[in-house]
């Protein structure tokens, strides 16, 4: 767990991927501060600092005694925003390489276009085999 | 009327103008220091730079020449109850010759009255300890593993590590990261711990303390610590202008490339003049700062100022 960004930023950005795939659903319960420290043996105070971060945002909320909770609406919020910074984060990396390589916008919707046909084939095969072994 | 904020605890650690001299060398000079109660402080520094010689002074096993050490508000080295509020853990402690492993469980509890026999058991499970073996004949590591099932489960308010994993293999390091956490998270107290593994256990941190020649050189959580300094490497040409009038903590040279770590802060200003300039920048790690530190100064770089007059304090 490094990539250079403070330690408890990492922390609530992987339970915030977390409630965005549906891992932790809204309405049940996060690991624990003890879980998670345990778990990625870390600082329970920079853990806590982390959890709390998405308790500002509004997408964890505490319940004494029991712990923390996903906040109702979570989901939504979090995919609403990473949907806002997908062109930023993505698209405009992806074109300042193809213009760094000298590929055409058309070329680079063909290569989209390939990938997006192999992934579907990847995926349709291996709902195939999840069906064919029950 | 105003409403009187209530008085702050005082720190878990108070160090002012600390000096200790061995004869004629100075292990330690004009060490002020605070750490807040609760915290897990990493006490990094090359070999000899004072790292054991001021933990030695936080547990009251040896006083100072010169400045104050407090420990929870009192002098540990003659204060009694505060002695018994620190567990020190030492690379090399000693255990009478007859001694196996249930004795020396027997006796921690007498000095610690927060002991926790649950947490030692689980301890020696996962170091699998051997019971009937003379603590005598115990291997580095299996030293090196009793010594944090005593300072874990002695749960004293100042728990101070030096080097504790010594000896110690991946596995059982990744057993005692984990112990010290959770017992941490159940049971929050303040802990020292100096090591040279700084990568591996930077994670456990929220602060560092760094000495270079008995000097503190940093003093900051790990977070400030790791925003001070950043890398930027490229072609030569191009590092040496995005690195001119900063201060080089280090530099590495391979061919027409260079790599050096800077101190600043690396913003999203100094990352894009770094990418028209054809570099690349990224955050230093807390490995690369302290390597940095203990490394031969830079031209340029002032001396430290001369070491302060020992206040009379018979060693």
């Amino acid at each position: 767990m490094d990539d250079g960004r403070p330690i408890f930023q990492q922390i609530a950005d992987q339970i915030a991927d977390g409630i965005a795939a549906g891992a932790y659903p809204e309405g049940t319960q996060v690991p624990s501060t003890t879980e998670l420290s345990a778990f990625h043996r870390i600082n329970p105070a920079t853990v806590g600092k982390g959890v709390n971060l998405l308790v500002e945002r509004g997408l964890l909320h505490k319940r004494r005694g029991l712990g923390m909770f996903v906040t109702d609406g979570a989901r939504a919020s979090l995919l609403a925003a990473r949907t806002a910074a997908f062109a930023r984060a993505y698209v405009q990396p992806l074109l300042a390489e193809a213009r760094a390589l000298g590929l055409s916008t058309d070329d680079v919707h063909k290569i989209v276009d390939e990938a997006a046909d192999e992934t579907a084939e990847e995926t349709a095969e291996e709902t195939a085999r999840e069906r064919s072994t029950p | 009327m105003t409403c009187q904020t209530p008085p702050a605890a005082p720190p878990a650690v108070r160090l002012r103008g600390v000096g200790r001299r061995f004869r004629r060398t100075a292990a330690l000079s004009d060490v002020t220091l605070d750490l807040p109660e609760g915290v897990v402080c990493g006490l990094l520094g090359r070999n000899g730079a004072g790292k054991t010689t001021l933990m030695s002074l936080l547990a009251g096993h040896d006083r100072p020449s010169s400045g104050s050490v407090e420990v929870f508000g009192a002098d540990p080295f003659t204060h009694a109850p505060t002695t018994s509020a620190v567990s020190f853990v030492r690379d090399d402690q000693r255990y009478p010759d007859d001694f196996r492993l249930s004795h020396v469980l027997s006796v921690a509890p007498r000095f610690h009255p927060a002991w926790s026999a649950e947490r030692a058991a689980e301890l020696v499970d996962a170091f699998r300890l051997p019971s009937r073996a003379d603590v005598k004949k115990y291997s580095r590591g299996q030293l090196s593993a009793l010594g944090i099932v005593l300072g874990l489960a002695s749960r004293a308010p100042l728990t101070v590590f030096d080097e504790p994993y010594l000896g110690l293999d991946a596995g059982a390091r990744q057993v005692f990261y984990r112990q010290l956490v959770t017992d941490l998270a159940e049971h929050p107290r303040t802990v020292v711990v100096s090591t040279h593994l700084v990568d591996e256990m930077e994670a456990l941190l929220d602060r560092v303390v760094v000495l270079e020649g008995g000097r503190v050189v940093r003093d900051s959580t790990v977070d400030e610590a790791r925003a001070a300094a950043y890398t930027v490497s490229g072609p030569s040409a191009a590092v040496d202008a995005l690195t001119a009038g900063l201060r080089v903590l280090a530099s590495h040279r391979l061919g027409e490339l260079r790599s050096a770590t800077v101190e600043g802060e690396l913003t999203d200003a100094v990352d894009a003049a770094a990418r028209r300039a054809g570099a690349q920048t990224g955050p230093a790690s807390l490995q690369e700062l302290v390597l940095a530190h203990g490394a031969e100064p830079e031209v340029g770089t002032p001396a430290p100022p001369a070491v302060r007059a020992s206040e009379g304090v018979p060693a």
